[in-house]
């Protein structure tokens, strides 16, 4: 039951809108240009007019171009065929195999019931001290990393995708400069899971409001996936593009913004993508590592600020290392109450000495005399970031836990660590 | 949103239901213009088209009230989440709404009036058990005047749906009566005699709550904070170990993972005030972030009005909120589709009295029979950029009785529960006498100033008077305002603990202490912290506990030369 209008009545950046009849809301369009054809989603009804979002854009799009509405809504095709494949923002082959159209699944479809969530218990090691030790991944987490541009986020992301150990990634990029997706795909086919991996790429080159579909194309597929037993890891890099193309369609639609230009539904529409990760009970799982660029390098810019309100922690990455403070793993008290008995401690111990330090920095680079308490700081302070979290450190979670008494036992005095006796009794080691 | 031509009647919030491709979406009237009336539809629109019809109720949108709401996991319009799963599976399908209340179980009733008695509304006409309650069984609340009463059954066994009694009103019709009945959600409960000021504590096992920013039985609070200060971690950490009867939770637009947690924990928890699961004293109302965002709106006051439903009751119901923003800006998201003329940051301009509005249906009611019962409501905000100064954080000011702001810097350094003591304040009474709490929040606040100034002139040209004041201040802030949520001792401290510890606190805050030098001062100090971080987790009064807080007395003991000059008269 396809219908064919032929005449757009108004084109006005990626929006188009056309005079028809008995179309439905979401509903999928092509639209024929002389530049090819391009997918278009109706994002509004009024009465007989029909607004649409051109995923090409509207740059090319005339007036008299043909516009076919499909009857149904966006559906991406979902088997074990996916594996090994790249395909575009728009679910398109980009890698020279075949089409898939078997088993098409519908996208963006509806949340969890939250009485069918568990409880997430598995750790993800990483082998990263400021990760295992300090904000402990955990399986089925949403957790992005809040970067300024030119950090390695991407290093990061996919050094944690090789080492966790997950069934299946999905990497879905928006606004991925090329040469980041080439790192990607050789960094997976030396890791050897190329095979059991899916990229759906928007290259930075695309047509921007193509980043839109990417998440939820990326989410649907994990969620089949998930549902079918498979540990998930979906990867989205980069967040802030897409919300950047939400923001041009918002502004297109003169919808009143309410942050920087930013649609007031930012936050929902952001929540809607993240709250795909989820432990399904008895069945699998996704977890969702992001990346979200941090205009300006400013944690208060309205996509990284309303990110941090949905995402279940982030990790800071600043000057190649991943910071102390801001970075924050919600899940890590699900798992670290089990490791060791001297991870809570440890975790909150060395951060609050970490911040009596920076305070000690201060007072030096002011130019105060240094008392015996503040060398000691300093002292603790420059080990820590050596031997803790520089990211080049790559020991697991029990190694970096006697570490951190190392450290601490080489700085302190035991009353002076804040942790309680019975764990000094324990862990303290005798100085080296 | 969607637009509908409606012949006959509409009602401002009546509940309407848009049929759309076999299903039918529950939607709510928002704004209606001569034959044109606008729906926010508590569904995805996903495939609703123009054409498509849409059925008028004549209901305002409303939540049932009755026997069974306790213990229960409802959505923001009050559908039961582990029926609906039992139904529909792993995922919320659109269109599927089931019953709030259970309508096939029996409640054993017992009728407290008899026929000629004379009602009014929200008086009892009899009890069942529900759980550790007594649950009264009432006059719907919507009936007005004096009712008498014509026949109410005898005690025995009936559903929610069975007739238990006829009343008459003043028009001389008949009104049957069961055990439930609705109430429009946007309506405040006022069948009370009158409103009393909230005077008594609501023990929160918090130390620096009850001590020095208290909640009152009956009063409001806020907690704004920036992402990842610990709002939700608070108010976790209050409905297990709030002294209230009642706790609802309003999980209002923010993660599904943090309800869950709730709803598989607290079943295994056992309440120590009642011996049994703290879920038999839960209600979770759920509209979390990927959950419609119409139906967010709705979920705060389908929450207060259970709340007030219970206080009915005689009972202390503590009504937690998180986040109040996210109720906001559901309000900003459905005024932006109005094309309503935006306020500040694009919320709407009756954004404030919206918020006074929901703040004002906390009190503490003498009813009409005598009994008191309170709501007390708390509401996290989620300030855009962690800044106070906007929108719904001031709005929220404004109205509240206490102010629990949470530090960015204080959540940095793991100084937890991250709630700023200076900055914050309350309006109401604490479990610790006035007079003493206030010495030693001038301790923190001098403590502070020294801290500002050795930034500016360093330790050495900080004075050893000054020094030790800037340690009286940590100490206390390092073993008293922080608290270890995740220590099973030091997660839950009562009022008399808390003041055997404070004053503890007081007798070294108080003292003048003879040091040498910085260095010996601080070791000192560090030897007093060593002792009371270990005390803060041992039993109260065991072996353990007596021994630490004699060696906390020995070590006073031996630097204590006197007592500070402005302390006299307060220990
Ligand atoms: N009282 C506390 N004790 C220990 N850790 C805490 C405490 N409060 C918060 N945290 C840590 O900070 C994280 C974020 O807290 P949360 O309450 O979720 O923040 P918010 O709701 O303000 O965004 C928690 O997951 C936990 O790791
Ligand atoms: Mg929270």
């Amino acid at each position: 039951m396809q219908k064919v209008y032929s005449k757009i009545e108004s084109i006005s950046g990626n929006v188009i809108t056309v005079t028809a009849e008995g179309v439905r809301n979401k509903e999928l369009a092509v639209v024929e240009t002389r530049y090819g054809s391009s997918l278009a989603e109706v994002i509004r009804l009024n009465r007989d007019e029909v607004a649409l979002q051109v995923f090409n854009g509207g740059r090319g799009v005339s007036t008299g171009d043909e516009v076919r509405f499909m009857g149904e809504t966006m559906k991406v095709s979902f088997s074990d065929n996916l594996l090994g494949r790249i395909f575009d923002g728009s679910g398109k082959p980009r890698d020279g195999g075949p089409e898939l159209t078997d088993e098409m699944i519908e996208i963006g479809g509806p949340s969890v019931n939250p009485a069918r969530r568990i409880i997430p218990r598995n750790m993800v090691r990483t082998g990263i001290p400021m990760i295992d030790v300090f904000n402990s991944l955990v399986e089925s987490q949403k957790l992005p990393i809040f970067s300024v541009s030119g950090e390695p986020y991407n290093e990061l992301l996919a050094r944690i995708a090789l080492q966790a150990e997950v069934d299946i990634i999905i990497l879905g990029g928006m606004g991925l400069k090329y040469d980041d997706y080439l790192f990607f795909r050789e960094t997976l086919e030396e890791g050897g899971v190329m095979s059991r991996t899916v990229f759906f790429v928007h290259t930075a080159a695309d047509p921007v409001v193509e980043s839109l579909l990417v998440p939820d194309i990326a989410l649907a597929v994990a969620e089949n996936f998930a549902i079918h037993g498979r540990r998930v890891l979906v990867l989205l890099t980069d967040m802030t593009n897409f919300a950047d193309a939400m923001k041009e369609i918002a502004i297109t639609m003169e919808q009143v913004p309410s942050n920087r230009g930013y649609p007031g539904d930012l936050y929902t529409q952001l929540a809607s993508r993240y709250e795909k990760a989820v432990d399904f009970e008895g069945s699998g799982s996704i977890t969702i590592l992001g990346v979200t660029t941090m205009p300006g390098d400013d944690v208060t810019h309205p996509v990284p600020d309303n990110t941090g309100y949905i995402t279940e922690g982030q990790f800071y990455l600043r000057n190649g290392r991943i910071e102390p403070f801001g970075s924050l793993s919600r899940l890590k008290q699900q798992v670290n109450g089990e490791t060791r008995s001297d991870h809570r401690a440890i975790m909150d111990g060395m951060i609050k000495l970490y911040a009596a330090y920076k305070e000690s920095l201060e007072k030096k680079s002011m130019g105060f005399k240094m008392s015996d308490w503040d060398e000691k700081l300093l002292t603790y302070g420059e080990m820590f970031e050596r031997e803790m979290m520089d990211l080049t450190v790559n020991i697991p979670l029990e190694a970096a836990l006697d570490k951190g008494w190392e450290i601490l036992a080489t700085c302190f005095e035991p009353e002076e660590t804040g942790l309680k006796t019975e764990l000094i009794n324990q862990y303290w080691t005798n100085k080296v | 949103m969607v637009s509908v031509e409606f012949t006959g009647e509409a009602t401002m919030n009546e509940v309407c239901y848009v049929n759309s491709g076999g299903r039918k979406l529950k939607s709510e009237v928002i704004r209606i213009k001569g034959n044109e009336a606008d729906l926010q539809v508590f569904e995805m629109t996903t495939g609703v088209g123009v054409g498509d019809d849409v059925e008028f109720t004549g209901e305002l949108l409303s939540v049932q009230l009755g026997p069974g709401l306790l213990g229960q996991v409802y959505d923001g319009l009050q559908n039961p989440l582990p029926e609906l799963a039992e139904q529909c599976g792993f995922f919320l399908d659109r269109g599927v709404y089931l019953s709030a209340l259970d309508e096939a179980k029996k409640w054993d009733f017992t009728p407290s009036v008899k026929a000629g008695d004379k009602v009014a509304a929200g008086d009892q006409i009899g009890s069942v058990k529900e759980g550790i309650f007594d649950h009264w069984v009432m006059v719907p609340f919507q009936l007005d005047g004096v009712l008498i009463v014509k026949n109410v059954v005898a005690a025995g066994s009936y559903t929610v749906n069975d007739k238990v009694a006829e009343v008459e009103n003043e028009r001389g019709e008949l009104i049957p009566l069961t055990m439930s009945f609705n109430w429009p959600v946007k309506r405040a409960v006022n069948c009370y005699a009158e409103r009393l000021k909230p005077s008594e504590t609501l023990v929160t096992k918090l130390r620096i709550v009850d001590t020095f920013i208290p909640v009152a039985k009956g009063g409001t609070y806020c907690i704004p904070g920036p992402f990842g200060a610990g709002k939700t971690v608070l108010q976790h950490v209050t409905s297990r170990n709030a002294e209230a009867d009642v706790v609802i939770i309003a999980a209002c637009g923010e993660r599904a993972g943090e309800v869950v947690e709730t709803i598989r924990e607290f079943p295994e928890l056992i309440d120590p005030r009642t011996g049994r699961s703290l879920m038999e004293r839960t209600i979770i109302i759920c509209n979390t972030s990927s959950m419609p965002v119409a139906a967010r709106e709705a979920s705060v006051y389908t929450a207060v009005s259970i709340a007030e439903y219970y206080r009915q009751m005689g009972l202390d119901v503590l009504l937690l909120a998180d986040s109040t923003s996210r109720w906001a800006q559901a309000m900003r998201e459905m005024s932006g589709r109005l094309e309503e003329i935006p306020g500040e940051e694009a919320f709407p301009a009756y954004l404030e009295s919206l918020i006074a509005a929901f703040y004002e249906r906390a009190g503490i009611v003498r009813l009409n029979n005598g009994d008191i019962g309170s709501v007390t409501i708390g509401g996290t905000v989620s300030p855009a950029g962690g800044n106070f100064e906007e929108p719904v954080t001031q709005a929220t000011l404004k109205v509240v009785g206490a102010f629990h702001g949470l530090s960015q810097q204080r959540a940095d350094a793991r100084k937890y529960p991250a709630i700023h003591p200076l900055e914050s304040w309350s309006k109401y009474e604490g479990v610790i006498d006035k007079k003493k709490t206030e010495y030693g929040r001038a301790i923190l606040f001098r403590g502070d100033e020294v801290d500002q100034m050795m930034r500016v002139v360093g330790e050495e040209g900080t004075s050893l008077e000054d020094y030790i004041i800037y340690l009286k201040a940590d100490l206390l802030d390092f073993v008293y305002v922080q608290q270890n949520s995740f220590d099973p001792v030091d997660d839950a401290v009562d009022p008399e603990r808390q003041e055997y510890t404070y004053n503890i606190l007081l007798d070294i805050l108080t003292a003048k202490l003879d040091f040498a030098g910085k260095e010996e001062a601080r070791t000192w100090f560090n030897r007093v912290r060593q002792n009371f971080l270990d005390y803060n987790s041992k039993e109260w009064k065991s072996e353990e506990f007596e021994k630490l807080v004699s060696t906390i007395f020995q070590l006073l003991a031996e630097k204590k030369i006197g007592v500070e000059a402005d302390a006299e008269g307060i220990l």
